[in-house]
This record gives structure tokens, sequence and C-alpha cells, in this order.
């Protein structure tokens, strides 16, 4: 199932204008805040009426204000993770992961509750009220709660940004499993490029209101030319498997070839899983440094530099079929002489697994 | 308390118990929706509706008698047409459950509109797209959520009931066993030469009520809190 969204509103100094496809698995919008993510999503759940919009899910037409249609939001099946969770306050954990199925059509209800409650690790809370839940928890049982909905189409408007890094981690491989193992779309509101580099099939980069790229994760992130949060914050993604742990801590992994040593990372040998190479961490060099202690020196091709406005340049990078980007001084680009095809080295100063 | 109270004291009782109650429940729905429309609605003349439900706070409860006699009378606008389907007000128990409505109605209105508002609207959003239609959500988010305030303002507007004088008595006159209230039953022993034990034993009973419907609510009311967590 495929969501086509093709929206446009105007208000006072703030002008939304977008169209794009979320396929299967996760969709992030991605920008800075001010950029209309939240609007873009509210308007597909209809919570929102704009100016034109045309919406649709797999076929089925939600809104189409040409042809002066448009569903309530409980009309829409959509399963709506909210920021704040949003539990009802007056339901135990169970009455609120039941609530969206009393309304479903009984042959949209392909996820079952024993199922998701144990997916999400649940089961101990279900006769708790919301109010004796910590954020992590009260998260999770609202992820359940849109899950359980039988939604055609998961929305999540930053559904993490209110919990603090260890929450961060304890709900982030639930959403991973909701891409890995459902065919239910998520469309997802993110600012954080970490997040968007561990979750996003396809990222619909915004900025001011507008798309300026869409595609597959690691093409956009891996795009110099597309910054949502400022060329500082610029990191690539990249897939990679696990080859072996090393007895000195560190492991070896493999991404397309290239050969990558990390500190000690979970997951057995084979095991797959995404990197985020921050533009600011990588350096280049013309000839292959000696004397240096950076573990991953990786030849390259350059494919693209995008000059800034200001000292720095964006350098676009070839290995093995990754793309990298690497953040250097405009002045640097001119002594080294960069220039489009040029074979250099990537020094990474640090390789993070997605988190 | 029967052998207690004289049967005419009783019979005071009684009809202010009815009266109370009927005007406390039939005047719960009206009062719903007026306060969701205050709290949620915009619509042209709002302030006028605001306004017009709390008159009857501000003026003498004289004035308002006498309008709804001249409104609900038999000869009134809205009580002769009312009388062909066979209500009448006028002089009768009905008419001082309605003066009791009316009079308690701002106080009910203000408790549940206080509560609807304290209701944050995201919830009623996240039960939307849950698939929960306007009717579903106000069910079984709404109202549940508001359960405490409705109750308080029950309480309040039923023990203003109990306690109505002056529009009573102005509407539909002070007749015992028709339309004399507790407050009406002891102006009139207060009035009687030998009166005023009789007028002290309803006093305490006043008293009693009033508190306990207090104690009532108070109870009620921690109990829902309790059940709704307090978050």
């Amino acid at each position: 199932m495929t969501l086509s969204v093709s929206l446009s509103h105007h208000l006072p100094g703030f002008d939304l204008d977008v169209s794009f496809d979320a396929p299967p698995g996760i969709t992030v919008l991605f920008g800075q805040s001010g950029s209309g993510k939240t609007t873009i999503i509210n308007a597909v759940a209809g919570l929102l009426r704009t100016d034109h919009a045309r919406v649709s899910v797999g076929g089925r037409v939600l809104c189409d204000t040409d042809a002066g249609i448009c569903m309530p939001p409980a009309r829409r099946r959509l399963g709506y993770v909210f920021q704040e969770g949003r539990l009802f306050p007056h339901l135990t954990v169970r009455q609120n992961l039941g609530y969206g199925r009393w309304f479903a059509p009984k042959t949209a209800l392909h996820a079952d509750m024993p199922a998701v409650v144990e997916m999400l690790g649940i089961g101990h809370l279900l006769d708790r009220r919301p109010a004796a839940l910590s954020g992590g928890e009260k998260q999770r049982v609202a992820i359940g709660r849109a899950l359980l909905s039988g939604p055609d189409m998961i929305l999540a408007d930053e559904p993490l940004a209110a919990l603090d890094a260890s929450r961060k981690a304890e709900i982030l491989p639930y959403f991973e499993s909701l891409r890995d193992e459902l065919s239910v779309p998520i469309l997802y509101v993110s600012h954080s490029a970490s997040e968007v580099a561990r979750l996003a099939t396809t990222v619909v980069a915004l900025e001011n209101g507008q798309v300026v790229r869409q595609g597959a994760a690691a093409e956009v992130l891996g795009d110099p030319q597309v910054t949502p949060l400022g060329p500082r914050q610029a990191g690539a993604m990249i897939q990679a498997r696990v080859v072996k742990h090393h007895r000195d801590g560190l492991s070896e992994l493999d991404a397309g070839g290239v050969q990558l040593l990390v500190p000690r990372v979970a997951g057995a040998s084979g095991s797959a899983l995404r990197l985020h190479i921050a533009a600011q961490d990588v350096m280049l060099a013309t000839i292959r440094p000696e004397g240096i202690s950076a573990l991953n020196i990786i030849p390259a091709q350059v494919r693209e530099i995008r000059m800034g406005y200001g000292p720095g340049a964006l350098v676009q990078l070839s290995a093995g079929g990754n793309l990298i980007l690497s953040r250097v001084t405009r002045r640097s680009v001119d002594a080294l002489e960069l220039h489009t095809g040029q074979q250099v080295f990537a020094v990474l100063k640090a390789v993070s697994v997605a988190k | 308390m029967m052998g207690w109270l004289g049967p005419e004291e009783w019979q005071a009782v009684a009809l202010s118990l009815r009266v109370s109650f009927w005007a406390m429940l039939l005047s719960l729905p009206f009062g719903v929706l007026v306060a969701y429309a205050l709290a949620r609605w915009r619509f042209p003349g709002k302030g006028l509706l605001n306004g017009l439900v709390h008159l009857p706070l501000i003026l003498p409860p004289v004035v308002t008698g006498y309008l709804l006699l001249l409104a609900f009378g038999t000869r009134g606008p809205i009580g002769g047409v009312l009388e062909q389907i066979g209500i009448v007000f006028a002089f009768r128990w009905t008419g001082a459950a309605l003066a009791a409505a009316v009079m308690g109605f701002p106080l009910l209105v203000r408790a549940i509109r206080l509560s609807i508002e304290a209701v944050d609207p995201k919830l009623e959003q996240a039960a939307a797209t849950l698939g929960a239609s306007r009717f579903w959500v106000f069910l079984t988010v709404t109202l549940p959520l508001i359960l405490p305030g409705l109750l308080a303002g029950a309480v309040l507007a039923f023990a203003k009931a109990m306690g109505e004088f002056g529009a009573t008595i102005t509407f539909v006159s002070n007749i015992p066993g028709q339309t004399q209230t507790l407050p009406s039953a002891i102006y009139a022993f207060l009035q009687a030469p030998d009166g005023e034990q009789a007028a002290m034993r309803l006093v305490i009973v006043s008293v009693m009520v009033a508190m306990s419907a207090l104690l009532l609510s108070e109870l009620l009311a921690r109990r829902i809190a309790r059940r709704v967590g307090g978050a």
C-alpha cells in the first residue's frame, strides 16, 4: 500500500506546496521546525484542512478538494502516534489498546492484540492506567493503540521528541520492527538526523513548505545539495554487515566491499546494520595518509562538490557503491585542487551505528 | 423522620426533594449541551447566550419568577401552547421544578463548562483518528473526563433547587401539598403565630439535606478522580 499526498496551503508568511509518495517502509518527513512537517501529517490525518488537498492510500481517496470529497479523521483509518502519546487517562492500558478496534471494520483488523502486546513488551502494564506509566511505556502503548485500530497507514509525529536519550533507545527498535515486519507504510516526522539515518526507507526532505528532494534514504542523505538542517548537520547513511568481532573490542563491518572497523557493535556476524557518518567527521587526503591514528581510510571517488556560502564546502564521495559526505573548507578544496572524478582517500574520524 | 415531622412539614420536605430531583435531572442534558457550546463552539450570539444563562444569577429572583409567570402562565406564549398538550406549570409542582431548574442552571452550566474547558482537545482528536465519530468521542472521552465537574454541577443545582424561594413563590405561589416547598413552608410557619417550632424542624432538615448533598458529591468526585488517575 502506498500513500500519495499532494497539498497546498497558504498562510500569511508561509506557503506549503508539496507532493510526494510514501511507499511501504518508513517515509520520513525530514526538515527543521517550521518546514511544514506537522502541517502535512495533520492534513493527511484530516485534523487540519488545507486549501488544496489530494490524499489517497492504496487507491482509497481520503481527500480530494477538487472533487469536493474530504473524509473526517474518524473514517480515514490511519493510526496516529502523537508526540505526547495522548493516551486516554480514564481508561486502562488494555482499554486504550482496544479503543480503535471498537470502531474499525472487522475485516481491517489484521494485527491481533496478544501479538502486538508481545511485540511491544507491554503485557505487564495491561491493567494499569496511563498515569502510572513511564514516558517510554506510554509511547509503546500509543504505538500499540494505533497499530491495533486496523490502520491502512501509521502516522508518527516526532514520537521520540518528548523522550530522553535512554527512552528513545527503548522505542526505536519497535519502529524498526514495524518497518521490517509489517506491510503497513509509516509516515514519520522527524528533525533528528540520526533518527532519519536509523529508520528511514524513504526520505522526503522539506524546506520552507517545499519538497527539496525525495527518494531512497541513502541517496537523499548522501546528496550534498540537500541539507535540511544545514551543512553542519549533514551526514550520510550506509548499510553494512557485521563480518566478525575482534578480540581488541572492535567489530569489523563490510559495506559493499568497503571494510570498516568500529567499536564493538551488538549483532552476530552476518547481521545487517545502518551506519551514520557525519560529514563533519570525514577528512580528505589526495594520497593515502600514513602514520595516522584513524583506523578507517577508504579509497573513494569525488562525485560532486557543493560550495557553501560561508567558508565550507560539502564533498560527495562514492566508495564501493556507498555515498559518503565530507565537510571541508573551500580553502582545502582549492589547495587540494579537488574536482569531480578525482580519486581520494576518505579518513573517517568516527563511524557510528545509527541510533 | 415521618414521626418527627408533622404531616404538613413532611409534605413540604417530600415535595422539595421531588421538585429538586426533577429540576436537576431534566436540566442536566440542556446544561451539558449549553456548556459544550459555550466551551467549544464559535457561533454568532454566543455572548448573548452566555448572558441569558447567567441572568437568573443576577436578577432579583422575584423578577425571574414574574418573567416565568408571563411566559409559562396559562395565558403566556409558551405556557398556552404547552397547555394544549397537557403540560401545565402554573400553580403546580411542575412549575416549582421549572423555577428551580432555571435558577440552578447558571451554576450547572458554569461547573460543566469549566470541566469541558479542562479536557484537552488533543485527546478528542486522538479518539477521532482511532475511528470515533463526534458522538462517540463525546460519549467515550469527553463525558467520562468531565464526570467530576458534571457531578459537582448537578449537586450544586440540586442544592440550589432545595433552597429556591423567590422565583418559586412568585411563579407558582405557596400552596400546601402543591407548590409549598421547604423554604416556602419555613416562611409560612414563621408567619403563623405558633409555627416557630415547625420552622426550626424544617431548618434542621434543610441543613441536613444540604450537608449530605455536599458530602456525597465530595465522595463521588474523589472516587472518580482516583479512577481517572489524576492525569
